[in-house]
């Protein structure tokens, strides 16, 4: 097997201040070239965190970050000056929740996309100009060439976000980071968005990580789901497995709440309470007190990944058993 | 206080709510014709440049007991439809029939705050920071000069499930959004009132909070015998709760009607595409091609005939021309639509016609 495009292995982020915060507690996580791998989880699962210590964008002075992060073989935690500018945006970028606050107000479009090629490729104006033409004509934004010379708030917000994703592309990164880019937009418009990421994916060959809160949208746009509470990720398999056999309490709580195929009137199977503050670091299953089927050992220690298949884990003490009661 | 007092407190509460004056039958709300434009102002004199037509000719009704969900796009008109109906922005013309009587005329703004209350999106920015949630819960009670408003309070607090001893001296910002989201509910239900907008009250809670609250307004529904109106752009969730729903576009009605029929058989083209673009649930079958290209046309300048042509793939000469009106679909169960293709004598090429879809 090749060598994974990302590799977290034990990551721990922890934000300080006058209250600490646990947002990430031991977190293990692979992604294969060419892979679209969804973050889902609620707010304050450290979904949108994790994204961001791959890009090493955490204030340094407020967060104490932990473990080791490689992609494509480089250690980003040691990258500096130079070599982190060159790895943002070169290798790894980034399409926000809100392009309107993501793109600059007072640059054209073009002059935004242009700028980054110039840095990243060192290429004169007119060629990167080209590269940008190009790349709205890749997002299909109709018209690109009087596109390019429009300032963000002439455009609508879909288009706001196909330009995000121009940008962002532009420089050809191996790994795309996605921070719920359609949550803001409207559904005849998300789902565009997500049949063009879909589309780029497979034409770039780049890895991505999706994250998103909307199961739904997980399985429009990925291969792997990897379902995060609490700072941890507490299951991880292909979309199908996920969605057709889901093994942690947790995860199935979250496909019955999706209200798909649940009849009228019925009553809702909810999960009950609300997630934990994380100002300790878990000790225990962070789900046990919500936990329909949680036993003492749940409340006792923390559990150990089942692995089920290759690369099909599940953090449940209770999920082998299940398994094999069926 | 005691648990008998909360429970006397309770009837005593049903008894004071606005009385039911006209009977099963009539409609708890009528709206005819409603329209609200908004102006637009620019330039050095700040003269109005254009209107945006967030709301134009919208009619629909609500029966006694009935939950209907309002579906749409940004822009659409559903939360302006909704301030429009409890007179947080007043309408430039048509009529709002409570229960019988005409707001405006026979009932005034004050009444119908008494029998028509709003659960908006943001859960923190409509409370009052300053206030202590048993405050919050009071206040309206107390205003309208209903009897022992902090009973009242706790009682309702009680109903949502957040326990007085330990919430009511609390402010919003020690509560988390699930909770918040119950504190405007319960704020809500204090004025006994017998309609409940919901204007996207549960879209901004964590899907597994999401049920819960459900769940509570589907019981409270039951137990206090309200009336729903549902605003939401999560298709699953309108479903869910609603009886009917009814889609806008553009400021206009495009189609109202009995949940299961519109679930079964979207009959305008743009319901129709709203459903596609719902994300599929099948990792085997996924989206392949989008329902509809761009984004929605501005309000400020909505294109003329039907306001669905620009992105309709059924278009024709007479839906750039003429408006189409809301026709009730035969044998549907009170289903109708707003499209020329389902008036055979619309002189669309495809009216009428079934294989096209």
């Amino acid at each position: 097997m090749k060598a994974p495009l990302v590799e977290i292995q034990d990551l721990v982020v922890r934000f300080k201040g006058d209250r600490t915060v646990h947002a990430i507690n031991g977190l293990d996580l692979t992604l294969q070239q060419g892979e679209t791998l969804a973050l889902l989880g609620e707010s304050g699962s450290g979904k949108s965190v994790t994204l961001k210590t791959l890009l090493a964008l955490l204030p340094p002075k407020r967060s104490e970050v932990e473990g080791g992060i490689a992609v494509n073989g480089t250690d980003v935690r040691k990258l500096k000056g130079k070599a982190l500018q060159k790895y943002r945006g070169g290798e790894v970028s980034m399409v926000f929740q809100d392009p309107g606050l993501a793109l600059d107000p007072v640059y054209t479009v073009g002059a935004q996309i242009s700028e980054a090629v110039m840095r990243h490729k060192g290429v004169s104006r007119d060629e990167a100009m080209s590269t940008a033409l190009d790349m709205l004509r890749r997002v299909r934004i109709p018209s690109p060439e009087r596109r390019l010379k429009n300032y963000p708030h002439e455009l609508s917000g879909g288009m706001r976000q196909r330009v995000m994703i121009a940008l962002a592309l532009a420089c050809r990164p191996r790994l795309l980071l996605a921070d719920e880019p359609t949550t803001a937009l409207d559904a005849t418009v998300q789902i565009q968005i997500l049949l063009l990421l879909r589309e780029l994916q497979r034409e770039f060959g780049m890895g991505v990580i999706f994250v998103t809160h909307d199961i739904g949208v997980a399985v429009e746009v990925s291969e792997r789901i990897a379902v995060m509470y609490a700072g941890q990720i507490v299951e991880e398999g292909t979309t199908s497995e996920i969605i057709n056999n889901p093994r942690h309490p947790y995860t199935q709580g979250l496909l019955a709440a999706n209200l798909h195929d649940v009849a009228r009137g019925e009553r809702l199977n909810a999960i009950p309470g609300a997630p934990p503050p994380l100002e300790e670091r878990p000790t225990a299953c962070s789900f046990a007190p919500r936990c329909p089927i949680a036993g003492p050992e749940c409340r006792a220690s923390l559990p150990d990944f089942v692995t089920l298949a290759p690369r099909r884990r599940v953090a449940c003490f209770r999920a082998l058993e299940a398994a094999a009661a069926e | 206080m005691s648990m008998t007092d909360t429970l006397h407190d309770t009837a005593a509460q049903t008894a004071e709510g606005l009385p039911d004056k006209g009977g099963p039958a009539q409609p708890l709300l009528i709206v005819k014709d409603m329209q609200k434009y908004f102006p637009v102002r620019g330039g050095i004199f700040g003269r109005t440049q254009a209107m945006v037509q967030a709301v134009d000719g919208v009619s629909f009704e609500v029966k006694k007991g009935e939950t209907l969900g309002i579906v749409g796009e940004s822009g659409c008109g559903k939360s302006t439809t909704a301030r429009l109906l409890i007179g947080l922005t007043e309408k430039d013309s048509g009529e709002i029939i409570f229960d019988g009587q005409g707001v405006g005329d026979s009932l005034n703004l004050r009444d119908l705050r008494r029998g028509v209350q709003m659960v908006f999106q943001d859960s923190y920015a409509s409370l009052n920071p300053r206030l202590t949630i048993e405050e919050s819960i009071a206040f309206g009670a107390r205003v309208q000069g209903l009897s022992d408003p902090i009973g009242r309070a706790h009682s309702l607090m009680e109903r949502v499930g957040l326990a007085p001893e330990r919430f009511a001296q609390r402010y919003p910002h020690e509560v988390s959004g699930g909770q918040r989201q119950r504190i405007n509910i319960a704020r809500a239900l204090a004025m006994s009132p017998r309609l409940v907008v919901l204007d996207e009250a549960v879209s901004a809670l964590d899907k597994s909070v999401e049920a819960q609250v459900l769940n509570l307004l589907a019981d409270l529904r039951e137990e206090f015998g309200l009336t729903y109106i549902f605003i939401s752009h999560d298709l699953n969730v309108v479903r869910y709760i609603s009886d009917r729903i009814l889609v806008m576009y553009l400021g206009e009605v495009v189609e109202v009607g009995p949940v299961v029929s519109i679930w079964e058989d979207q009959a305008h083209p743009y319901t129709r595409s709203l459903f596609s673009a719902m994300p599929s649930m099948d990792p085997e079958n996924r989206t392949k091609t989008p329902p509809l290209t761009g984004d929605p046309p501005n309000p400020i300048n909505p294109p003329s005939g039907c306001r669905f042509h620009t992105r309709c793939r059924f278009v024709d000469t007479v839906c750039k021309e003429k408006a189409p009106a809301l026709r009730e679909l035969p044998g549907r169960g009170g289903h109708c639509a707003a499209c020329h293709l389902h008036d055979p004598d619309s002189g669309h090429d495809k009216a009428g016609r079934e294989d096209i879809w």
